[in-house]
């Protein structure tokens, strides 16, 4: 080999190191040539490797995402902004998204999960709303795993640490411990918004010569990815050790909503995008491409924080709480002084052109040149292939009775002690839910609702997903997880709008992993077809493995819903004495991967319980009347443990215990069955109850009354509440070591 | 009768004053921005809950030393009555417009709560409405909540009757269960807990309410 050769052979090894840092294949650098028509700079080559990463690009799953519905008369805007929005009448409309942070949450508990929800929030007050409320989403490890009990601790502390200085009450959310978590913990924020319905600010970027403005915090150099980041050949100084974890601040976000607020309050405003994942590049890349236009940066008039800052650095920081904005020319002055009010900084940092091109400048010099729309439409689209998840048998009814000596009382307790039944409220007195005094219905019940300030209408809204049905089988999993939320709506009494999705998988490149994907939409897109139920926003989160371990898949939903009288919203607490408890829907004994075959019996088999549609639909719309006519005093869905947890959860709620009849002969699994659709439901007007069901062919039992201070049956103890209330509130702080 | 309800830099909770306010006072209360040096004329001045300056020195700290904060103790001076609510409560105790200091809650972390006060003291302008003793459901909503002083101030305190409400039972490590305390001319009120949240049947307690009708009467 002579030594020209020699020196071909470095530079295109060199090539290939750096092209597989920064995530990309070689047809995918291929492509980026084709796209420049030389080779890239090292800028560039940041830029193209971020917008074509799957957290920015979909490139996964954008072909499967396309078949969920999007469209509904009350959808404003669907996916593809920064958040959903949907009209919820009175000229008022309620923006909102779900976003994961699972990665950084797992390298970096408190802040990871802190600046997931500082980015949620931009999100949704980019586009003009003022944030109302934030729910979560969590999935943790087994809790005997030596790292869980961590996680949860800094989790739990930066999601409170940064709501509760930001003052967005945190009113709702869900946690689950499995083993699948133990190198994957699942961090996935929700914000909702109340907007103008006229006044909705989007990204695309319009008027050539228009100033591009920088607000917010200054740009370091945290958060630029790891996969970049980590390597020495670009950076080899002890800059690069620093955490790839963004840092958050969420009392400049609070100046931030605050200020961008008054500044929409203005007609000074285009277009204005946060910059989230890929910082500065996605947000500039994101206007532009929809406008249709060139954007030109000067990056030496963005405000730093680090020194000696690269165009690469600065194009790629994820630093938090910036905004970019798009202002009508001649508006610089008006909307600087707002932003210096709120001590903010605020940079004019280029502008729109007509070139079509990103263009970034670094001390005079062009780093980046690269053309807006071939960067966007040649982004890699790939059709993986996938394998459907085998089915699994459905358990029969009696396949796993009581253990021996253990009456259905026992269990009970049993299970309102585990993990994934025990009360919550270690976690949820962490977080302000109250703050705004407009939370009429905070953690504890089955969906939040906060009122529409200065309205008697309120908004419900849920987070929730069954991992263990959708690892069994993921489209009946998908099909659930969308329809509990619609259920949790409907038990307050409100009528669910739209959802946002956060999918949380494995590996994509493994076909199995694709096919629990390509499943969990499938059955996503009937249930939000068959409920006129559509998706407005949402977020994928991939590659979610440990030494090729994935998580169990959890297509996490959240549901957003409206009640036109807040006065009349629902909760789970019994109420008076004597009143008759009814339970809504067919019990059919389904034991299959429910939390009693798990905890009582140690076993995770069988097919996750079916979800009927039609019936679901129907049931659903029959309880919200029940509930609108003021026809019951308490209701809860049936969910996770089955009919008896409902019964407890209800009777520690209210304080009041129940008597309950024999149970068909079914035993365990009539208690503990996970039967879809299914509501408790308590009246003092039970003939009423029974005519208007009979009238409506739904089909119901009456199974006790409310009485006492103890949960009662034939063939148990009576269970004393305060006895269960011990056991259920005890497991969490007692794990906690609190 | 005229109040102001100031606002930090991270105040958060100044829109749930304002809205106790109005239900007490039939109109809305006039809201400062600290930054502004000039306070107008007023009744009654609001420190309102959140954040102020992110608290990320001691709690309170910094808004103390905000502009508007002169002010507002040249005024409490004068005996223009003064409500401190939460970080409210903190900023008094740093102007020393209110003796001791807001300690990390004993547990170190925030507490969201619905918790039991008990009414020390009945005869003030901010409390006349209770009855001496009486027992009221409300919120806390706080991670510096666990009042602190020596034993000297708080043996003052006890027989001076500044103690306004103490805990039922105690979320957050607080001395002698303190919640809120009155200044010696008990016209200036600091509390930790969140009255403001408990005014209307939704909010679960409406046991807040007497707190602001309470000096809305005594200053009409």
């Amino acid at each position: 080999m002579n030594m020209t050769a020699q020196k071909k052979a470095n530079a295109s090894a060199e090539l290939e190191h750096l092209i597989a840092d920064h995530g990309m294949t070689r047809e995918e650098y291929d492509v980026l040539l084709r796209v420049l028509g030389r080779d890239p700079s090292l800028a560039e080559l940041g830029v193209a490797a971020a917008m074509w990463s799957e957290h920015c690009s979909y490139k996964s799953t954008r072909v499967w995402l396309k078949q969920l519905p999007t469209k509904a008369p009350h959808v404003i805007c669907g996916p593809g902004e920064n958040a959903g929005v949907i009209d919820i009448g009175e000229g008022l409309a309620a923006i909102f998204k779900i976003e994961s942070h699972n990665h950084p949450s797992y390298i970096e508990p408190y802040q990871g999960a802190a600046t997931g929800v500082g980015g949620i929030l931009r999100d949704v007050f980019t586009m003009g709303a003022r944030p109302i409320a934030n729910l979560n989403a969590l999935r943790f490890g087994d809790p005997k795993h030596p790292k869980t009990k961590s996680i949860v601790a800094g989790v739990v502390a930066g999601i409170g640490g940064y709501g509760n200085c930001v003052g967005i009450p945190t009113v709702g959310g869900e946690t689950n411990f499995h083993a699948s978590y133990n190198g994957n913990c699942l961090v996935n924020a929700m914000t909702v918004g109340i907007a103008d319905k006229n006044k909705i600010f989007y990204s695309k970027a319009a008027g050539v010569g228009n100033p591009v403005v920088y607000v917010g915090s200054k740009t370091g150099r945290d958060g630029i990815k790891g996969a970049t980041m980590a390597s020495g050949e670009f950076n080899a100084d002890a800059e690069s050790k620093r955490p790839t974890v963004q840092v958050g601040d969420p009392f400049t976000e609070k100046l931030l909503i605050e200020a961008c607020l008054e500044l929409m309050a203005t007609d000074a405003i285009i277009s204005i995008q946060d910059m989230g994942a890929a910082g500065l590049t996605s947000s500039a890349v994101e206007m532009a491409s929809k406008g249709n236009l060139g954007i030109e940066l000067d990056l030496d008039k963005v405000p730093l924080r680090a020194l000696g800052m690269s165009a690469y650095e600065i194009m790629l920081s994820e630093s938090q709480e910036r905004m970019l904005i798009v202002l009508k020319p001649g508006r610089e002055v008006e909307a600087g002084n707002i932003f210096r009010k709120w001590e903010l900084d605020f940079a004019v940092i280029g502008k729109l052109t007509a070139s079509g091109h990103l263009v970034g400048k670094r001390h005079g010099k062009t780093e980046i040149d690269i053309p807006v729309g071939p960067l966007v439409d040649q982004s890699p689209l790939y059709n993986r292939p996938w394998e459907p998840t085998a089915q699994l048998e459905t358990l029969p009814a009696n396949a796993y009775p009581l253990p021996a000596g253990m009456t259905i009382l026992d269990a009970l307790q049993k299970l309102m002690a585990s993990p994934d039944l025990c009360s919550r409220r270690w976690i949820w007195e962490q977080y302000d839910s109250l703050v705004g005094a407009d939370t009429a219905q905070g953690p504890g019940g089955d969906a939040a609702v906060v009122r529409i300030h200065n309205t008697q209408r309120a908004l419900a809204m849920v987070v929730d997903c069954s991992p263990r049905y959708c690892a069994a089988d993921p489209i009946m999993g998908g099909k659930q997880a969308v329809v509990e939320t619609w259920r949790n709506l409907t038990a307050v009494g409100a009528r669910p709008l739209a959802i946002t999705d956060n999918m949380n998988f494995g590996n994509p490149e493994k076909p199995r992993i694709m096919g629990q994907f390509v499943g969990a939409v499938q059955g996503m897109r009937e249930a939000c077809l068959a409920l006129d139920y559509p998706v407005v926003s949402g977020n994928c989160s991939l590659y979610n493995e440990t030494n090729g371990n994935p998580i169990m898949p959890a297509p996490v939903i959240g549901g957003v819903g409206i009640l036109q009288d807040v006065t009349k919203a629902m909760t789970i607490s019994f109420k008076a004495e004597g009143e008759t408890i009814f339970v809504f829907g067919d019990t059919l004994g389904h034991i299959g991967q429910s939390l009693y075959l798990r905890e009582l019996h140690g076993r995770e088999e069988g097919a996750p319980p079916p979800v009927n549609l039609a019936a679901e639909k129907r049931l659903g719309d029959f309880i919200r009347n029940l509930i609108d006519d003021r026809a019951i005093t308490s209701c809860h869905d049936v969910s996770d443990g089955g009919l008896v947890v409902a019964l407890a959860e209800m009777a520690l709620a209210g304080d009041k215990g129940c008597h309950l009849k024999a149970d068909d002969g079914l035993g365990a699994s009539y208690w503990f069955g996970e039967d879809q659709g299914r509501y408790v439901v308590t009246t003092n007007q039970p003939e009423k109850l029974e005519k208007l069901a009979k009238t409506a062919g739904i089909s119901y039992a009456i199974i006790g009354h409310v009485a006492g201070k103890a949960l009662a049956m034939s063939g148990s103890r009576p269970l004393d509440l305060t006895q269960l209330r011990t056991l259920h509130e005890s497991w969490l702080p007692a794990y906690m070591s609190d | 009768m005229l109040a102001a309800v100031i606002n930090f830099p991270g105040s958060n909770r100044e829109q749930d004053a304002i809205m106790a306010l109005e239900r007490a006072m039939g109109r809305k209360p006039q809201v400062i921005w600290h930054g502004d040096s000039a306070l107008p004329k007023t009744d009654l001045i609001v420190l309102p809950g959140g954040f102020s300056y992110g608290d990320y020195l001691r709690t309170g700290a910094m808004a103390a030393h905000s502009p508007i904060m002169r002010e507002v103790v040249d005024r409490a001076k004068k005996g223009v009555r003064v409500l401190g609510i939460c970080n409210g409560f903190q900023i008094l105790c740093e102007t020393q417009l209110l003796p001791g200091i807001l300690l990390r809650n004993s547990k170190l972390k925030f507490v969201c709560r619905r918790v039991k006060l008990r009414v020390e003291n009945a005869e003030s302008d901010f409390t006349r409405l209770y009855k001496q003793g009486q027992e009221i459901d409300v919120i806390v909503a706080h991670g510096d909540g666990n009042y602190f002083a020596s034993d000297d101030t708080l043996n003052h305190l006890e027989d001076n009757r500044q103690i306004a409400f103490r805990y039922c039972d105690n979320p957050n490590g607080a001395a002698r269960d303190i919640a809120g305390i009155f200044n010696n001319g008990r016209t200036v009120l600091g509390l930790m807990p969140h009255l403001e949240d408990a005014v209307e049947p939704m909010h679960g307690s409406t046991d807040g309410a007497a707190l602001f009708d309470s000096i809305v009467r005594a200053l009409q």
